[in-house]
């Protein structure tokens, strides 16, 4: 089991995590053996639109606010580097 | 599933409608006769803390629920589209500004935004760049601890007026976002007139030669202009937009029963001839299906529901044909008194054809809607 992420009083894990996080993503990439470290903007598969829906995404099913200091492409370029930049804010 | 206002809700809707009527209806000919709307009303508006609706309390803003927002901008969309035009602007800046401001911006900028002491506008659009819009032309480049802006926006609403702009460009090839303020040296602001529709929204061309801003004024991360910054300027416009639409459906529908109420032919009113009731059958069907995507958008924004985006497009692409399909019925219904401007039905019209191209036209809402419709989303 990976690092822990509280949730509304909800224990989450990372794997639960990256999960949540996958099952998003491969909505919008169609590429359904998706791994962790897999650049997603690489793909050149999601659109405009995309990005938001992503920053949507983590602040909704987080509980996370996605602040202008945050955007930074790192945050948001893998399943990885998603889920270590929530694990960030929610340790913050 | 409940599909109605709230008393907080039914009660904000009726203090709009109630401003509406006594300041902005009766007067929105002359203001698409005049080409402007007058500064007093606009001070007015903002005197009910309506220019702030959708900036944080903290920010001194009324943070007003989405569909409260929404319900405004149908009142204010039934009675004038160059006023919705107005506040549909100064929105997106305020959303960019709290979606992806600095602390400082929004300390500093917020404030002012909501009480009405500065109008805000976006710069997006380009002389030779409208739904290219990732392409722009104007260019950022730094030097000397400043942003240099060069470059030119066009068909700005509001722009004769405003205070403050959000700017669209490319530093390095890479999207950005920033505002400037009316008076920094090198900004140029020149009138637009004589438009088909939006005949009042003081619309402007923008010129920037070598225009300094400091690199405070930068809003997002250069990179992310497009993206992150423009898009949720734009996905508040289109919102606003779709409303002011059903509320333009609204204006045609009660001007229609009310002329087919009044008009004589052939001994009988025409609102007793069945024609003349498919067309107002087809429009209050249509606005009612309007209002319920509007609702679902604004369900979905309240939420942060990542599908709010593709239901706002869905919104304002259906809102927007509907008021198209409506002042076009309007006018036929009110026949060669509806081609006058003895009533208001053919500045609906026009209106209603800007609806169609503004906020991203409708061909490139469709290419959206389909794409995601292809994605199984």
């Amino acid at each position: 089991m990976g690092k822990k992420m509280e949730r509304d009083s909800i224990v989450m894990n990372e794997n639960e995590a990256k999960e949540k996080i996958r099952h998003f993503l491969v909505k919008f990439i169609k590429k359904f053996d998706l791994k962790d470290d897999e650049d997603i903007f690489e793909s050149r598969l999601v659109n405009s639109l995309f990005a938001m829906q992503l920053v949507l995404f983590v602040e909704k099913e987080f509980k996370i606010k996605v602040e202008n200091k945050d955007l930074d492409l790192k945050n948001f370029n893998s399943i990885n580097s998603i889920f270590t930049f929530i694990d960030g804010k929610k340790s913050a | 599933m409940r599909i109605e206002l709230t008393p907080q809700q039914s009660k904000q809707q009726e203090s709009f409608k109630h401003f509406v009527d006594d300041e902005i209806f009766p007067y929105a000919d002359d203001y698409d006769q005049q080409q402007r709307i007058p500064m007093k009303t606009i001070k007015k508006f903002a005197e009910k803390g309506w220019l702030g609706v959708t900036i944080p309390t903290e920010n001194g803003g009324l943070e007003m629920d989405t569909i409260s927002w929404g319900l405004l901008c149908e009142e204010i969309g039934r009675a004038s589209s160059s006023f919705l035009s107005l506040i549909t602007v100064h929105y997106m800046l305020c959303k960019a500004l709290t979606s992806w401001g600095t602390d400082f911006q929004k300390e500093y900028w917020l404030p002012k935004l909501a009480n009405g002491e500065i109008l805000g506008a976006f710069g997006l659009t380009e002389p030779e760049f409208g739904s290219d819009a990732k392409n722009v032309g104007t260019s950022a480049h730094f030097a000397d601890g400043d942003y240099v802006l060069n470059g030119s926006k066009k068909w700005i609403s509001c722009g004769q007026i405003a205070d403050l702009f959000l700017i669209i460009a490319q530093c390095d090839g890479a999207p950005c976002a920033f505002i400037v303020e009316k008076n920094t040296p090198g900004f140029f602001v020149e009138p637009i007139n004589d438009m088909l529709g939006f005949r009042a929204a003081m619309l402007a061309e923008l010129r920037m030669k070598d225009c300094r801003i400091p690199e405070k004024n930068l809003v997002g991360k250069i990179g992310f202009g497009f993206s992150h910054v423009a898009a949720a300027a734009l996905d508040s416009g289109r919102y606003t937009i779709a409303w002011g639409c059903v509320g333009l459906g609204r204006a045609c529908q009660e001007a229609s029963i009310s002329y087919a109420t009044e008009r004589k032919q052939f001994d009988n009113y025409i609102k007793d001839h069945q024609l003349i009731q498919k067309m107002i059958a087809d429009m209050i069907t249509n606005v009612k299906a309007a209002r319920l995507l509007c609702f679902n958008a604004g369900y979905l924004k309240s939420t942060k529901d990542p599908q709010m985006i593709m239901a706002t497009s869905i919104a304002k692409y259906f809102a927007s044909k509907m008021a198209a399909k409506a002042s076009s019925d309007a006018v036929q219904i009110h026949g060669a008194n509806g081609c006058s401007s003895l009533y208001p039905v053919q500045r609906y019209m026009r209106d209603a054809k800007i609806m169609e191209i503004i906020e991203g036209s409708n061909q490139m809402q469709q290419i959206l809607i389909a794409r995601y419709g292809y994605m199984g989303i």
